[in-house]
């Protein structure tokens, strides 16, 4: 690694301010070490266009976990004076995915960076009003972004037209009510309307009906964070941070049975086993890794032959698997890979929003399958129910992705620890558990 | 037009439809739930999955959701996929994850979409072995069971109630797999078409309260064609019948008039048909003494008893009746001469009636069908109270402000079918809905703009619009600023659409709103604005009625108390609804004879000497024009008990008994069939003429065979009558119509007014109607819709009216009393319905509260009020919506005599009663 400091700091763009002590940095340290720069080249006549142009080059791909390219998203949304007004960015801080605590990380530390990535998205794409939609138990990202936006209101950031521009933003902090599908986007602005939490059909995509109808760009956290840099160092520069075609850093995180569990932001395209060797200080002692699911619970578990993938949005295969949010959960040979992915396949049923079928009656079968699994009650045939389960609840079946998103642990676990599943079957008890196996009655 | 290919088939379908319309239009079976032809697509159910293929050369394809694609062209999917089928199982495995499977106990067994999908999918075998979810259910009122148990989760209900129907007190609670759907607690359900939501529910969470107190399976019901008589908007209907007991009244398509759905008023309302306060036997004073009380007589003795009378009579007069049909109306013209014919309404109501003929007939606008309001882009009220007078029109107007932010759903591509997806585009966005009235509903939340005035107000506002649209109608002077700002943008909302609606009526007794909105309507027509008018009017039969024609009451009661007639028939009508309670005591005693037809008992009735037991609508037959001038035909479901029969057939033997030499009989007295009426009630006038094609006669026949009233699973046929004799009776006959008392006869296509029950091989339930329509959601095959009986030249030049009254002035003491009707309790017949008997509200005055200060009465006190020579126990209601100066008075059916818009003074009126509220 090379010893010039500019250098260093240079490769962690998003964090390299953020207070190990955990306090966050406030406006005027925001603005010392260069925050609200980047909005002086849109006083100094960067057009909407050109950053638009900026962000596609740079290849920023969304950090929620679909990995959409930012600039293409963009692309949809209607520009030009004919355009409907007004128009929306929305911040997807409804961080609830387990496991996953990145954008956390930001807002708590560098609340600006939320808001300058906002206005940034705003001018880009000519839209005058910002939501920040915030999960509802992140009471101190809330305080710090009420600081933070109001500071920014104070200094004329938000609030007033830009100097020298007609473009002025708005921007709002919406406590999240809960329930994990309003971090998905449409049924995030659903929520944001005051209705139920319910995903909307697609197409029209958010770009074009969005939040009251309006065109609307909602966007991860992370993924804003990311503009202000893209606009202020270039979209070489940007590219030349990752270490694959996908631009840019990554918060990577790691929780599990391993050394030293957190977060740090790398470059995209950091193998897995890089993460969780390097950083994470590899497993503790006496527990052996058996897979990871490598960004949130409705990815694909990876195992031993995936860790020296790049991690990115597009190097790992898609009958491998998909980076997700980049947060890893590691199993280990301690914990019973059914009850496991029990404990996610409960979480997915009681977080389905009830809209389609399959979804909100697949999901409460599977748990109660998986329960009898470890209650040692399953038998053959709930196997193939499980495997029922996993071919239908598929993209296009279903309304949104999280029942799909529900079927990648199961699906993975099933291949990967098949002969676990069997061993519950067949000693009539779940391995991990001390309890005596159960009286089968056999009809 | 798309040519899609279906499992290796090509079909010619709309491509404006999504698969599911396309695939279910060209016949093919697809199982759908959330789907709902008037309320889009909304893809949640995933029920209808279909393979797609890319093309020819795709031989895996995908599963989509057939209602959430569009049928565009070269659509190459598959129904027989493998994989479809499997899925489309597999989603009614989980729909019957939490399903009781108690069928055999609910009252949805037999006419279920659940039982029918079912099958359709061939999910037999149950492999969930866990426990069901269970709920309570709430009691929700006099109308709708709930069963939430039986729950699939598609959410029509509450996109029928709340999107639909502008319900708020019907929601989804909860989430994932605990989804509730119900009221917030306990409690009726408030909106005015709740009953639809026992054919939006696919299976039996929501089933009709009145049908499970004598619950019959639908396969036991005896049913034929109706049209709602509680109201003038004619809605069609199929009612059911078993064992002499109508059991319920259900929806029948008609894509011109009601589409899917009926208000609550109409389908809950048949109750009067069971009343035990049916008049049954013929009844006759003995020896036509007025002193003693009328007894049962037999038929032939009543006739000459009658008929001897009638023979030696000074003169008879005839009074005819807006609820009655046209040719019950014709046979009384008939037997008592055109002169001698009176209208049986109000002086008012038939004032207001001539006016509207005159509008339609010689204006160049024509009036609209309720599908024309639904279309429409713009509409403006004045002075009606759709909600209470019209429901079914007021559901349509929910409708017409979805069309003008349409043009942005075109806009932005998104399918007028992709329910999902308008909603999130047009979101709160309404097209231009004016509304003026002097009573506030919850349907003015949806108005752009409401106008709260007194008629005389209002019709200025009305045509002061006209005045705006067209240079030729006159203009309105000294108008406020207020008022002519909300005319200019009346105006210009109006001449923005392209299918504008201007909708008045008899509602507030105005004759210069509906004179104001007919000069509205001839300006937009002037201005190329393709313009429709609507009239509400009181009756089932008030446009029938006036196109027949006859005397004003008033000269009705001359004619007795001037002694030119001794005698008079009162067919199907209380005239203390129709003239002050003096007046028609005094006209009843100097009648030397008073014979009454009808089939309730009412207050006319007890004064009749003679006393004919009529049959209501469900045990007759009939024509009856609608307010829009539309001629439909209600057809007999069963045979009545007693001697009851149709009101003609009485008038036919009246006038055989009072002529009965054979030879030398003319009219009524001729008439031996239904067709015998219809052919002589169209020769009464020449827009009468065509009623004969409004339906098929009664010689019409497939095959050579009737129509069976039964279907034929109907069961206990030869059982039903065991305990009175073990031999199967004979089917009665049916000499009047094409259908039959019986099971046997032809089942297949028909022309629509023959449709006894929607029903095809695997459908069941009322989406059977998907079967009968060649596009889903279009007309029926062969549709018959009725008549239009009055359409006007549209190069008519208007003649325009100029009686522009002066603006309201308020007095110090003297309020005007204007009308209140009520959805439930407004009208005769469905008042004498117990369901509906419990939703009427007690009667009220209401007054503005400025006004209620004046006269030191608090909100919700309870006060004595004298009016016209009767005495009324009221509720004080204070609305800031009550025009000022005026009082909105609701008395329900007893008090309905009361002649309003009339002025009264409220300081000498309110006798009694406490001022203030007590503590």
């Amino acid at each position: 690694m090379s010893q010039d400091p500019t250098r260093i700091t240079m490769e962690r763009p998003l964090t390299q301010y953020i207070h190990p002590d955990g306090t966050p940095r406030l406006l005027r340290e925001y603005v010392t070490n260069g925050g609200y720069h980047s909005l002086q080249k849109l006083v100094t006549g960067m057009a909407p266009k050109d950053v638009q142009r900026l962000v596609g080059e740079s290849g920023l791909r969304g950090r929620g976990g679909g990995g959409f390219p930012t600039g293409s998203k963009w692309s949809f949304v209607p520009m030009g004076p004919d355009a409907q007004k007004p128009k929306y960015i929305v911040a997807n801080a409804d961080e609830m995915e387990p496991g996953t605590f990145k954008d956390r990380i930001l807002m708590e530390g560098d609340p600006h960076g939320l808001v300058e990535g906002m206005i940034m998205a705003g001018y880009a794409l000519d839209a005058e009003v910002g939501y920040i939609f915030l999960r509802g138990e992140y009471h101190l990202s809330a305080q710090r972004l009420t600081r933070a936006i109001a500071e920014a209101y104070a200094e004329g950031y938000l609030g007033k037209p830009l100097p020298g521009t007609t473009f002025r933003f708005d921007l709002h902090l919406h406590s999240s009510a809960g329930r994990y599908i309003c971090g998905e986007e449409t049924a995030l602005i659903n929520a944001l309307e005051g209705k139920r939490a319910t995903p909307r059909a697609k197409p029209p995509y958010p770009q074009t009906v969005g939040l009251w109808g309006q065109p609307t760009i909602v966007q991860n956290v992370e993924t804003l964070y990311n503009l202000p840099h893209i606009v202020n160092h270039g979209s070489a520069w940007y590219h030349s941070l990752s270490r694959t075609q996908d631009g840019g850093t990554k918060i990577y995180g790691v929780s599990g049975r391993v050394t030293r569990p957190g977060w740090w932001e790398l470059p995209l395209g950091t193998t897995a086993r890089e993460v969780l060797e390097q950083h994470a200080g590899g497993m503790l002692a006496g527990v052996h890794f058996r897979g990871v699911l490598p960004g949130g619970i409705s990815t694909a578990f990876m195992t031993e032959e995936h860790l020296d993938l790049p991690m990115d949005f597009s190097s790992i295969p898609p009958q491998v698997g998909r980076l997700g949010t980049g947060t890893m959960i590691v199993l280990d040979d301690h914990t019973c890979p059914v009850g496991f992915v029990l404990n996610l396949e409960r979480f997915f049923a009681r977080e389905s929003c009830g809209w389609c079928t399959p979804c909100r009656e697949g999901l409460p079968w599977v748990a109660r399958l998986l329960q009898s699994f470890e209650e040692g009650r399953a038998t053959n045939d709930d196997l193939a129910l499980l495997d029922m389960h996993t071919k239908w609840l598929a993209p296009g079946h279903t309304f949104c992705g999280l029942a799909p998103g529900a079927m990648a642990p199961l699906q993975s676990a099933l291949q990967f620890f098949h002969d676990d599943f069997e061993r519950h079957i067949g000693l009539g008890r779940c391995p991990w558990s001390n309890k005596p196996a159960q009286l089968r009655v056999l009809v | 037009m798309a040519t899609i290919i279906v499992d290796n088939r090509s079909y010619t379908v709309d491509e404006r439809k999504n698969l599911l319309a396309a695939c279910l239009g060209v016949g093919l079976n697809l199982p759908y739930f959330c789907w709902h032809p008037a309320m889009g697509s909304v893809g949640a159910c995933r029920q209808c999955a279909v393979k797609q293929f890319k093309d020819d050369h795709d031989p895996s394809g995908r599963l989509v959701m057939a209602c959430m694609t569009p049928a565009s062209q070269g659509t190459r999917i598959s129904i027989d996929d493998p994989d479809a089928k499997a899925f489309r199982a597999s989603v009614i495995e989980w729909l019957m994850v939490n399903h009781p499977h108690d069928c055999p106990v609910c009252d949805e067994g037999g006419e279920c979409h659940l039982q029918d999908m079912t099958v359709m999918t061939g999910h037999v075998y149950r492999r969930y072995r866990f426990p069901k979810r269970t709920h309570r259910n709430q009691s929700l009122g006099p109308f709708i069971r709930h069963e939430m148990n039986r729950c699939i989760q598609c959410y029509r209900c509450v996109r029928f109630y709340r999107d639909y129907a502008g319900g708020r007190d019907l929601n989804v609670f909860g989430a994932h797999d605990a989804l509730y759907f119900g009221r917030e607690q306990d409690g009726t359900l408030e909106n005015e078409f709740s009953g639809n939501l026992v054919e939006v529910c696919p299976t039996g969470v929501f089933t009709d309260k009145t049908l499970f107190q004598h619950y019959t399976r639908k396969w036991d019901l005896q049913s034929a064609q109706s049209i709602c008589s509680h109201c003038s908007l004619g809605c069609n209907t199929t009612v059911g019948e078993r064992y002499g007991i109508v059991r319920r009244i259900m929806n029948r398509f008609n894509s011109q008039v009601n589409g899917y759905f009926l208000c609550d008023r109409g389908r809950f309302g048949y109750g009067y048909v069971n009343s035990d306060k049916r008049i049954k036997r013929a009844l006759v004073r003995p020896a036509l003494d007025r002193t003693k009380p009328a007894q049962p007589e037999g038929v032939p003795q009543v006739l000459e008893i009658i008929g001897e009378r009638l023979r030696r009579v000074r003169g008879i007069i005839g009074i005819g009746s807006p609820r009655a049909s046209l040719e019950a109306n014709a046979a009384l013209r008939s037997l008592v001469g055109p002169q001698q014919f009176f209208l049986g309404v109000d002086e008012q109501e038939h004032r207001l009636l001539s006016t509207i003929l005159s509008i339609l007939r010689t204006g160049p606008v024509p009036s609209a069908s309720i599908h024309d309001a639904e279309q429409s882009d713009a509409v403006f009220v004045l002075g009606e109270d759709l909600l209470n007078n019209a429901p079914r029109l007021a559901l349509a107007l929910l409708q017409s402000v979805r069309q003008q932010p349409m043009e942005r759903v075109d806009e932005l591509k998104i399918p007028r079918w992709d329910e999902a997806a308008v909603c999130n585009a047009v979101q709160s966005r309404r097209g231009p809905l004016f509304m003026a009235g002097h009573r506030q509903t919850w349907v003015h939340e949806y108005a752009t703009d409401s106008y709260f005035a007194a008629p005389d107000d209002i019709a200025r506002l009305g045509f002061a619009v006209a005045g705006r649209i067209g240079p030729d109608a006159p203009s309105v002077p000294d108008l406020t600023n207020d008022v002519r700002d909300l005319a200019q943008r009346i105006a210009d909302a109006l001449t923005r659409a392209q299918q504008p609606l201007i909708i008045a009526g008899t509602g507030s007794g105005s004759q210069a709103t509906i004179e104001a909105a007919a000069n509205v309507a001839w300006a937009l027509h002037q201005h190329g604005k393709q313009t429709r008018l609507s009239f509400v009017v009181p009756e089932s039969n008030s446009v029938g009625l006036a196109l027949l024609g006859g005397g004003r009451l008033h000269d009705a009661f001359d004619s007795i108390s001037q002694q030119k007639a001794d005698t008079v028939i009162v067919l199907e009508n209380d005239l203390y609804r129709r003239a002050e309670q003096a007046k028609v005591d005094a006209f009843l005693e100097t009648a030397q004879t008073v014979i009454v037809i009808d089939s309730l008992e009412q207050r006319t009735a007890a004064h009749a000497d003679v006393l004919l037991p009529a049959a209501t609508g469900p045990e007759s037959d009939g024509t009856l024009v609608n307010q829009e001038g539309r001629a439909q035909r209600f057809y007999q479901v069963f045979v009545p008990d007693g001697d009851i029969t149709d009101s003609w057939r009485w008038l036919r033997d009246l006038a055989r008994a009072k002529s009965p030499e054979a030879d030398g009989v003319t009219g009524v007295a001729t008439w031996n069939t239904f067709d015998d009426a219809v052919s002589a009630t169209a020769a009464t006038a020449s827009e009468l003429a065509r009623i004969g094609e409004v339906a098929p006669p009664a010689s019409f026949r497939v095959v050579g065979q009737k129509v069976p009233r039964q279907p034929d699973r109907y069961s206990g046929r030869t059982s039903m009558l065991s305990h009175l004799t073990v031999h199967e009776p004979p089917p009665p006959p049916d000499p009047d119509t094409p259908l039959g008392f019986s099971m046997e006869g032809y089942r297949g296509p028909l022309p629509s007014p023959l449709i006894s029950q929607f029903w095809a091989p695997g459908w069941n339930s009322i989406q059977a109607v998907n079967k009968y329509q060649d596009e889903v959601g279009g007309p029926l095959r062969d549709e018959m819709p009725g008549l239009r009986l009055i359409e006007p030249v549209a190069t008519k030049a208007p003649c325009w009216f100029t009686a522009i009254p002066p603006a309201f002035q308020p007095t110090l003491h003297q309020w005007l009393f204007l009308p209140l009707s009520a959805v439930f309790g407004g009208e005769e017949l469905s008042n004498r319905s117990p369901a509906i008997a419990e939703r009427i509200s007690e009667p009220f005055l209401s007054l503005h509260p400025s006004d209620g200060a004046r006269l030191s009465l608090e909100d919700q006190v309870t006060i004595e009020l004298a009016l016209q020579g009767m005495t009324y126990r009221l509720a004080v209601h204070l609305e800031s919506s009550t025009p000022m100066g005026t009082a909105g008075i609701s008395l329900g059916y007893d008090a309905s005599g009361v002649r309003v818009p009339v002025w009264v003074d409220l300081f000498k009126a309110i006798k009694t009663g406490h001022r203030r509220r007590v503590a």
